[in-house]
């Protein structure tokens, strides 16, 4: 039933942002999934970050693959186009959208099932182009959708629902993302929607690949006592890195850097990440740093959250390619057809 | 012996080669001088998949009359490989002619005595002027065209501008490819009789025509057809079509003042996610395409369903190959049609344009994403590797000036404030085809989610089975509208009222209508039917009906376009009768004749009525 249309009656005194909406008018329809389900979280945090940030709503393109994190586009943003791909296919799909306009934001939805397994490698190849997105993995190690299957992220030695032990090693999607050369490498869990905001909307305006690790926990089928994934176990092993703070294109900057405590980053379009350091030593800006850090984290039976790692001063795949600054799908006959003499002199050179 | 054959401007000359050994630029200069004294050849690469070390061959067909298609036989082998030694002068025809490397002997049991045996000692010639092994090895491919030059009586002016024409840039070069052309030239003329029995004679049948592969065209005509992306994921034999565009599109398709490029083209990491790149893109607004083969065509078809369901333009040029499987990656065949037709599960149905020729592979590369757009759904234009990887002889690219693209039925933001509603799979207009919106157009309006699950005409998800089967037959209707916009296929009659009749498409068309001339000298009178494009007009039922049976043609085992006409059709299957030709090689005028021939004389086919005078 999740097309049923939501009351559209506001509050009238309901606060507005810079474009004049309101919180609602960047919701969608009703969510399907279970009560009390992570993704539904996020789906708010995506809510309050585009509101946050005065996004228009339809200069946003949602895309998804499939699986219960890929059904949630349909539960926010009701203004904007959104695209329910193909399992595991989502990147090269917004890779394709993105290539025809560059003046959209693309929030790209997956899971760990669509991005970990069926799409492992199209998750790594947006990300090594450098594709201008937002992408956000919702991970509860689990296939919900199909009643409770691990996927390649659940934990060596988690135990399912019904008492299978997974004896695979899990892909760690962030770690991966660091190591495949995303500018902006996060993870944070659904229940912490203070961390979570924040750091969607710093991926929102970031002009580069964007990648967010969510752990969600899956209420149905992996919120039991031996799953790493649940709710329990996250907020029991959490080590935030930091908390994030961002402030859109400000006029002036001023470096308020106290050692141990808050760092800021200043992003190539004039945003400025503001970290309050949790823990000493983690530089975001370092690759191999970051890296070192989630792996000796992890060994010690942590997972890493907050932000990760970000260049500040990223590039993406438009630029690569050298394309013209505006959308290709703007282009009309007179920019596009070379006409009849050139044609002429491509008749003649083949003579 | 036989008598040595004679023939002026109409024989077939062929190169065995190594692959790897820069013959392939002399074997081209051989075909380019010879279009530059007037007469048409058609030229074939017969190439193995590997870069360096295997054998390759080269055929060129030397046809005043202008046939186009292969003949069949060879008049003179240039047999430049010893791994196949044996099996290229097997291949002479009797009376025939072998040119060879004479530098070191060759027992005698080696040779054949029906035939003219001509040898020239390349190495001996280019060890003793060149020092540096490139070069010699270089060198003795110009050396040959030298001697050959001089025993074909061809113009040296002729083969000089090509070499000119070849190294043009690089002008440095020219004067050491002319010394060796005259060293191969100079000692066949005082060492050989020349010139031989096949001699060119300068003509006047080349016209205004161009020299092009079919991939290089196809390419043009995304250009021209306004294509902003491509994502494609390289493939024998379409990696050519990918890599003329980005050729073109950096001559043609760049801001004249700063350079950046209006295209964008991105190398996939595989032909799933080309297809996925595509169907994005064209979501977006962009035409956009993905060049592919067979194996390509298989990953793509769950997206290729998400496509035709989700109603998104795409266009896919499939140059295909030989499968199943790995098949024979470099050889032709038509053996893509089923799987293009009917891709991905559940009922599906695409539109195919089928181009005989570069210069058809140029018009429907333009032409498909009009259609993409106009139907809303992707497009196949299925080349294959005869015309897609062979330089064709062919009519100049035409371009209509006041042309423009046909974006379809897309509402931009004043269309839809002045719209009275809209869901986008509303059938508005009685022809199945909706309208769409691009992401971004209107903050308020015309926002809709794309889905591969069924909905209902707002977009809006259901899993009823009412909304279902409305959404089905809306595309079946869709597709009957693409019967009358597609490419209208084209029919030969015979010279004579005839009761039976011959359908063929694509790369078999020059070799059937020189099958038809041979067939007609015979008294076999056959109307005949080129078809040029999936679902098929009204015209093709009416042709199969209007005759007792009709033979269909084709590149492939299964007779794969007959099986979609008795599919399409109805068709009474007993009145269709497969001429088929599948062994990876070109189909030849030779094969469709004798084919033909013996079907109609065993079902004593005869004309029923003279030609009145």
């Amino acid at each position: 039933m999740s097309y049923l249309p939501k009351p559209k009656l506001h509050h009238p005194k309901l606060p507005t942002n810079a474009i004049g909406l309101t919180r609602r008018d960047y919701e969608g329809a009703i969510s399907t999934l279970c009560a009390g389900c992570g993704h539904d979280s996020i789906s708010a945090a995506i809510i309050q970050a585009c509101f946050n940030l005065s996004l228009p709503p339809h200069r946003i393109a949602k895309m998804s693959g499939i699986g219960c994190s890929s059904k949630t586009p349909t539960y926010f943003l009701g203004n904007a186009h959104g695209f329910n791909s193909v399992h595991g296919r989502m990147p090269s799909v917004l890779t394709g959208a993105y290539l025809a306009n560059r003046d959209l934001v693309y929030l790209g939805v997956s899971g760990d099932g669509d991005s970990a397994s069926i799409g492992f490698g199209q998750f790594a190849h947006s990300i090594r182009r450098g594709v201008n997105m937002c992408y956000i993995v919702e991970n509860n190690g689990v296939y919900g959708l199909t009643k409770g299957q691990f996927s390649a992220t659940s934990d060596w030695g988690s135990v399912a629902k019904k008492g299978a032990i997974n004896t695979d090693q899990p892909i760690d999607l962030a770690a991966i993302a660091v190591q495949l050369g995303a500018t902006f490498v996060a993870r944070s869990f659904s229940g912490d929607k203070e961390q979570l905001v924040p750091l969607i909307e710093a991926a929102l305006v970031h002009d580069g690949a964007a990648f967010i690790d969510v752990l969600s926990p899956c209420v149905a089928f992996n919120n039991h006592p031996g799953s790493t994934k649940s709710y329990d176990y996250v907020r029991e092993h959490n080590e935030a890195l930091n908390k994030l703070d961002i402030m859109l294109r400000r006029d002036e900057i001023t470096v308020q850097y106290a050692p141990g405590e808050v760092t800021e980053v200043m992003q190539h379009d004039g945003t400025t990440l503001r970290l309050r350091k949790l823990h000493e030593g983690h530089d975001p800006t370092n690759r191999a740093s970051a890296m070192h850090h989630i792996l000796e984290r992890k060994a010690a039976g942590e997972i890493v959250t907050g932000l990760i790692y970000v260049d500040p001063d990223p590039s993406a795949l438009h630029e690569h390619l050298g394309t013209v600054t505006g959308p290709l799908n703007a282009l009309g006959d007179g920019d596009l057809n070379p006409g009849v003499d050139a044609l002429e002199a491509v008749n003649a050179s083949l003579r | 012996m036989p008598q040595p054959l004679t023939a002026t401007n109409d024989f077939v000359v062929k190169f065995a080669n190594v692959n790897g050994s820069g013959s392939a630029s002399a074997n081209g200069l051989f075909a380019k001088s010879i279009l530059r004294m007037g007469i048409p050849i058609a030229s074939r690469n017969i190439f193995p998949s590997n870069i360096q070390g295997l054998p390759t061959w080269f055929e060129v067909r030397v046809s005043e009359a202008g046939h186009m298609g292969r003949r069949g036989g060879v008049d003179m082998m240039v047999a430049m490989n010893p791994q196949t030694w044996d099996r290229d002068v097997a291949e002479i025809e009797p009376g025939g002619y072998l040119f060879y490397d004479s530098t070191r002997p060759m027992p005698k049991s080696r040779f054949r005595d029906d035939i003219t045996v001509i040898g020239v000692p390349l190495t001996e010639i280019t060890n003793a002027a060149y020092t540096d092994p490139r070069q010699r090895q270089l060198f003795k491919n110009i050396v040959y065209l030298g001697a050959l030059s001089a025993l074909l009586d061809m113009e040296v002016e002729a083969v000089q501008q090509a070499i000119a024409a070849q190294f043009r840039g690089k002008e440095k070069l020219v004067p050491a490819n002319y010394a060796a052309l005259e060293k191969g030239r100079a000692w066949a003329q005082e060492n050989l009789a020349c010139p031989i029995g096949l001699t060119l004679k300068r003509a006047d049948a080349v016209g205004e025509r161009i020299f092009v592969e079919g991939n290089a065209a196809a390419a043009l005509g995304a250009v021209y057809g306004g294509a902003t992306v491509c994502a494609w994921y390289p493939i024998t034999p379409s990696t050519s079509l990918a890599e003329a565009f980005e050729k073109y599109c950096g001559q043609l398709r760049k801001d004249p003042e700063t350079g950046a490029k209006r295209y964008a083209i991105v190398q996939a990491e595989d032909e799933l996610a080309s297809i996925g790149m595509v169907i994005g893109a064209a979501w977006n607004g962009a035409r956009s395409f993905t060049a592919t083969s067979g194996p390509g065509i298989s990953l793509m078809q769950e997206f290729v369903g998400l496509a035709y369901f989700a109603e998104i333009p795409a266009v896919i040029f499939d140059v295909q190959r030989a499968g199943p499987s790995t098949g024979m990656p470099t050889r032709t065949q038509q053996s893509d049609l089923l799987s293009a037709a009917y891709a991905s599960h559940g009922d599906t149905k695409h539109v195919l344009l089928l181009p005989e020729d570069p210069t058809e592979c140029f018009a429907f590369g333009a032409d498909a994403f009009d259609l993409a757009d106009r139907l809303q759904t992707p497009i196949f234009v299925m080349l294959d590797l005869d015309i897609g990887m062979n330089d064709w002889l062919c009519e100049p690219f035409k371009w209509d000036p006041a042309r423009r693209m046909d974006r379809g039925k897309v509402l931009d933001a004043a269309g839809l404030d002045a719209a009275v509603s809209f869901g986008r799979y509303l059938d508005v207009d009685g022809d199945g085809i909706p309208y769409r919106t691009w992401p971004g157009t209107h903050p308020e309006k015309g926002a809709f989610f794309t889905r591969g699950t069924s909905r209902d005409r707002h977009a809006r998800y259901t899993e009823e089975g009412a909304p279902y089967v409305d959404n089905m037959e809306r595309l079946l209707k869709k597709f009957g509208t693409a019967k009358s916009i597609v490419p209208r296929p084209m029919t030969i009659p015979a010279k004579q009222p005839a009761r039976d009749g011959v359908i063929f498409y694509g790369s078999s068309s020059a070799a059937m209508r020189e099958a038809l001339a041979a067939l007609e000298a015979d008294g076999i009178h056959l109307d005949a039917m080129r078809i040029r494009a999936f679902p098929f007009h009204q015209d093709v039922a009416d042709f199969v009906a209007a005759h007792e049976r009709v033979f269909v043609v084709e590149q492939n085992r299964d007779a794969q376009l007959r099986t979609l006409l008795v599919n399409e059709e109805e068709i009474d299957p007993a009145r269709l009768i497969p001429v088929l030709h599948f062994d990876g090689t070109p189909i030849t005028a030779r094969f469709i004749h004798a084919a033909i021939a013996k079907r109609a004389a065993a079902a004593n086919i005869l004309p029923f009525r003279k030609a009145t005078p």
